[in-house]
């Protein structure tokens, strides 16, 4: 058992653009590690400069006990053992589905060659493919394409960047299940950078923040999730309803009722409490009214105006429907637990 | 292990150490004003004779090809007649006939008042409007057809529509095409030499021969390559702003009127005749020659020698220049450094500029080089020091091929064969050459024919023995034995056939949009970047 994939104060600089600033991050090994952020917040950056196409202005990354980039030191990408998938698959062109996904086995032996090549395209399913041209593939079987090129040198960490973004939204689901799936089955250990925030969520066993080329959370996702580290995380992940309030001890009163909070605290605070975290009742004197209304199937986002003049939104499964102009009553749910956020 | 100091690219420095040496020779020509400041007041007669000559062949070149090329593409371009797809493209054929095996066949059938700078504007404009009959074709065809039903609506014929609307539209296409030619009459030396023509490259030539003094050639390339620099700026403060008007014409393509009788006749006959005159009848001759020569057993011995020596030289620069080519734009692409890709745009300004230029600027390094070594003549009097003057003069035109391949591939293939154990190498082999080979071949096709026809380096730089049968064709004539100099030119002609001929097969698979990627027009990316 080799050491996790380690960077220490990783920054990277284009002109006068701080791209990442002082990154610190480690990977354990087989775990799926999802960088979520804004587009423009370095996390392509990031990876890139795991993968070596780009060159650190400081700091240290390791892959396993090597140190592949750090003071006086740089491996180039080819002998980093680190596998891509790429926004656009980069799958070559000239090369059928089996030479691709044998491209980076080239100096194994060849029964191991062949080996490896046939046990990943079963892995991503492809056997029948395997002659095929990129180009005669489906948008999915490029993706798994890739992957299967990415995993067939068996490499130390895969890389993906952006993977699902040039899929149908139909298909989206779907496959991400399938990367997973793959991922797991290989035993891989992984980094995804994302913008999509459901996709984090649902995908990774943990989720690095990212704003600004700063890491500024980590954790599970139902820790980002449920203990925002921040107002700007807050938002970020999901949505939610950031209130004011007086804390006293382990709960805070705020103008929608009183919430408990994880940590004991006083005075003048902010929290944020997510649109799951409400409990409504149709009530003609209610303290709120439905202004919109977005039905998503199994739940339901309303927007509310409270009689404070401010606007709540609650998300409350589908099985009772308010109307917009509704009088309701909204109030904490039982078992809401907020964080504090700045 | 695998490590790299960061700032010290090896591919940045590769390819800034090719472009000097590549570039360097032409760079340093002028100074040759500084270290032999009087050489060329020795020969003051040649310069103003060579202006004079010079002006003639411009003003006359220039109005020639304008009109002949741009009278023939709007023709095809705007008017339907029977056999029109064939004459499209059999306007073409005339690119393969160099300018000095037309010159030995009207010599040969002693063509009245050949012999003059009149006689040499014909020769010229006869064998060089296709570069403007090419360009300003494709521009047409690009025009849209509102423009034209425009003019139309405001009550113009639709003649007064192509004068005034479609012709000026494609203004800038004609100017680069015209430029082109200019390029070529200036570049040329074996037609103004037999015709007895004392323009510069005859100067250089009779400088560099019979007076044996390099510092006075250098000086005088120096002057023609400023006179085709100053053509090309000419021609770049000509097209001005028009260019724009080349974007916004998109659209249908306009249709074609359909001539009718007499007009239909004329517009078969004119063209077939053009190229009857230029292309056919000089095969035709040549053949019958080439049969006499060898029934009368009159073919010079030299000449399977010569035949030898032009295949291996056209041979060796073929693979050479592309690969020279792959790397350099491997280089730039790679090493994503301001200073590599400035470094290749002067690589690749030896194209363009006159064969006697690149020829008088190169020996000079070389001679250097050879007297410090002490390896006696390894450099100037051996075919390495011809075959560098090839690779200076060509390695644009390989670029132009190679370099629009690489473009069109994206980053991601390389970072994508990086992350698996490819190395740079590895990349440009697995990768880069698979994926561009179609511009490969192009490049090799291209430098193949260009260094079979080459005429004035050659004659500058062949070592002892080392004519080629462009060589034999020019002396041969100069002692008007046409006969003997009739093999080898059908030689040149059928292989410079090939481009052409592979051309139009793409051509016929692509449509117009075709002419922007044929060899003509990778000849004019590079001039147009000089």
């Amino acid at each position: 058992m080799s050491a996790p994939i380690r960077l220490r104060g990783v920054s990277k600089s284009f002109g006068a653009t701080r791209a990442v600033r002082e990154v610190t991050l480690e990977i354990e090994r087989g775990e799926l590690l999802a960088v979520l952020g804004p587009s423009g917040c370095g996390k392509t950056t990031l990876l890139r400069l795991i993968a070596g196409f780009e060159t650190p202005d400081a700091g240290c990354v390791n892959i396993g006990d090597e140190v592949v980039a750090g003071p006086g030191r740089l491996v180039p990408p080819e002998k980093r053992r680190v596998g891509m998938v790429f926004q656009d698959y980069a799958l070559f062109p000239h090369l059928s589905v089996e030479a691709n996904v044998a491209f980076g086995l080239l100096r194994r032996p060849r029964d191991e060659r062949e080996t490896l090549t046939q046990r990943t395209l079963e892995l991503v399913g492809l056997q029948h493919k395997a002659a095929s041209h990129p180009q005669e593939l489906s948008g999915g079987e490029r993706q798994r394409v890739a992957l299967a090129r990415a995993l067939a040198p068996e490499p130390e960490l895969v890389l993906l960047d952006e993977p699902f973004s040039s899929l149908d939204a139909t298909l989206r689901a779907g496959l991400r299940r399938e990367v997973e799936l793959i991922l797991r089955e290989a035993d891989a250990t992984a980094l995804l950078v994302t913008h999509d925030q459901e996709e984090a969520l649902s995908l990774a066993d943990r989720l690095a923040v990212m704003r600004e080329g700063s890491i500024v959370q980590v954790g599970a996702p139902e820790e980002v999730y449920g203990r925002p580290a921040s107002r700007w995380a807050a938002q970020f992940v999901g949505e939610v309803n950031v209130l004011a309030g007086v804390a006293r001890g382990g709960g805070v009163e705020t103008e929608l009722g009183r919430f408990d909070l994880r940590a004991p605290a006083s005075g003048t605070v902010h929290v944020a409490v997510r649109p799951e975290q409400f409990e409504l009742t149709a009530r003609h004197d209610g303290n709120a009214e439905v202004v919109a209304r977005e039905f998503r199937g199994h739940d339901v986002l309303y927007r509310l105006r409270h009689e404070g003049g401010r606007t709540v939104l609650v998300q409350l499964p589908s099985l009772e429907l308010y109307e917009v102009g509704a009088r309701v009553f909204v109030r904490p749910a039982s078992s809401a637990v907020t964080s504090l956020v700045d | 292990m695998g490590l790299t100091r960061r700032g010290i690219d090896g591919w940045a420095v590769f390819t800034l150490l090719a472009a000097l040496v590549v570039a360097g020779p032409l760079i340093a020509l002028p100074l040759s004003f500084v270290t032999a400041p009087g050489s060329l007041s020795r020969f003051s007669g040649l310069v103003p004779e060579a202006l004079a000559a010079t002006a003639v062949l411009v003003v006359g070149v220039g109005a020639g090809v304008l009109v002949l090329g741009t009278a023939l593409a709007a023709l095809v371009s705007f008017c339907d007649f029977p056999g029109r797809r064939w004459i499209e493209w059999a306007l073409v054929l005339p690119l393969a006939m160099p300018g000095y095996v037309f010159t030995l066949f009207a010599l040969g059938l002693e063509v009245p008042g050949i012999r003059s700078e009149l006689g040499a504007v014909c020769v010229f404009t006869l064998v060089l409007y296709p570069y403007v009959y090419l360009l300003a074709r494709s521009a047409f065809l690009a025009q849209s057809r509102t423009l034209l039903e425009a003019a139309r609506g405001l009550g113009m014929s639709h003649r007064a529509a192509i004068v005034r609307v479609g012709i000026p539209l494609a203004r800038p296409a004609i100017l680069g095409g015209v430029a082109l030619a200019l390029m070529e009459t200036l570049a040329d030396f074996g037609t103004v030499n037999l015709l007895g023509v004392r323009s510069f490259t005859d100067a250089i030539y009779r400088v560099w021969f019979t007076a044996l003094d390099r510092d006075a050639a250098m000086q005088l390339a120096t002057l023609l390559v400023s006179i085709t620099l100053a053509l090309l700026l000419l021609e770049r403060l000509a097209r001005g702003r028009a260019r724009y008007q080349q974007q916004a014409a998109r659209g249908d393509v306009v249709p074609p009127v359909r001539l009718r009788g007499l007009a239909a006749a004329a517009a078969v006959a004119g063209p077939l005749a053009l190229v009857g005159l230029v292309v056919l009848a000089p095969l035709a001759q040549l053949a019958a020659w080439s049969v006499e020569s060898i029934g009368e057993g009159l073919l010079a011995p030299e000449f399977a020698t010569a035949a030898r020596n032009s295949v291996l030289l056209a041979g060796v620069s073929a693979l050479l220049v592309p690969v020279v080519a792959v790397l350099l734009a491997y280089g730039v692409r790679t090493s994503r450094s301001r200073l590599a890709a400035g470094s290749a745009r002067v690589a690749t300004i030896g194209y363009g500029l006159p064969g006697s230029v690149v020829a008088v600027a190169v020996i000079v390094p070389l001679g250097w080089l050879d007297r410090r070594s002490g390896t006696g003549l390894l450099l100037t009097g051996t075919v390495i020091g011809l075959l560098f003057a090839y690779l200076v003069r060509f390695l644009a035109l390989a670029w132009g091929s190679v370099e629009s391949g690489l473009m069109r591939i994206p980053g991601t293939l390389d970072e994508a064969a990086r992350g698996l154990g490819a190395d740079r190498l590895d990349v440009l082999a697995r990768i880069h050459v698979p994926l561009i080979r179609g511009g490969l071949a192009t490049a090799t096709l291209l430098v193949f024919v260009e260094v079979m026809k080459e005429l004035p380096a050659t004659l500058l730089l062949r070592p002892t023995g080392g004519d080629t049968l462009a060589i034999a064709v020019w002396q041969a004539t100069t002692e008007s034995l046409f006969e003997t100099a009739a093999l080898p030119a059908l030689l040149i002609v059928l292989v410079g056939l090939l481009p052409v001929a592979a051309m139009i097969r793409l051509s016929g698979r692509r449509g117009a949009e075709l002419t922007a990627r044929s060899g003509v027009t990778a000849d004019a990316a590079p001039l147009a970047g000089a």
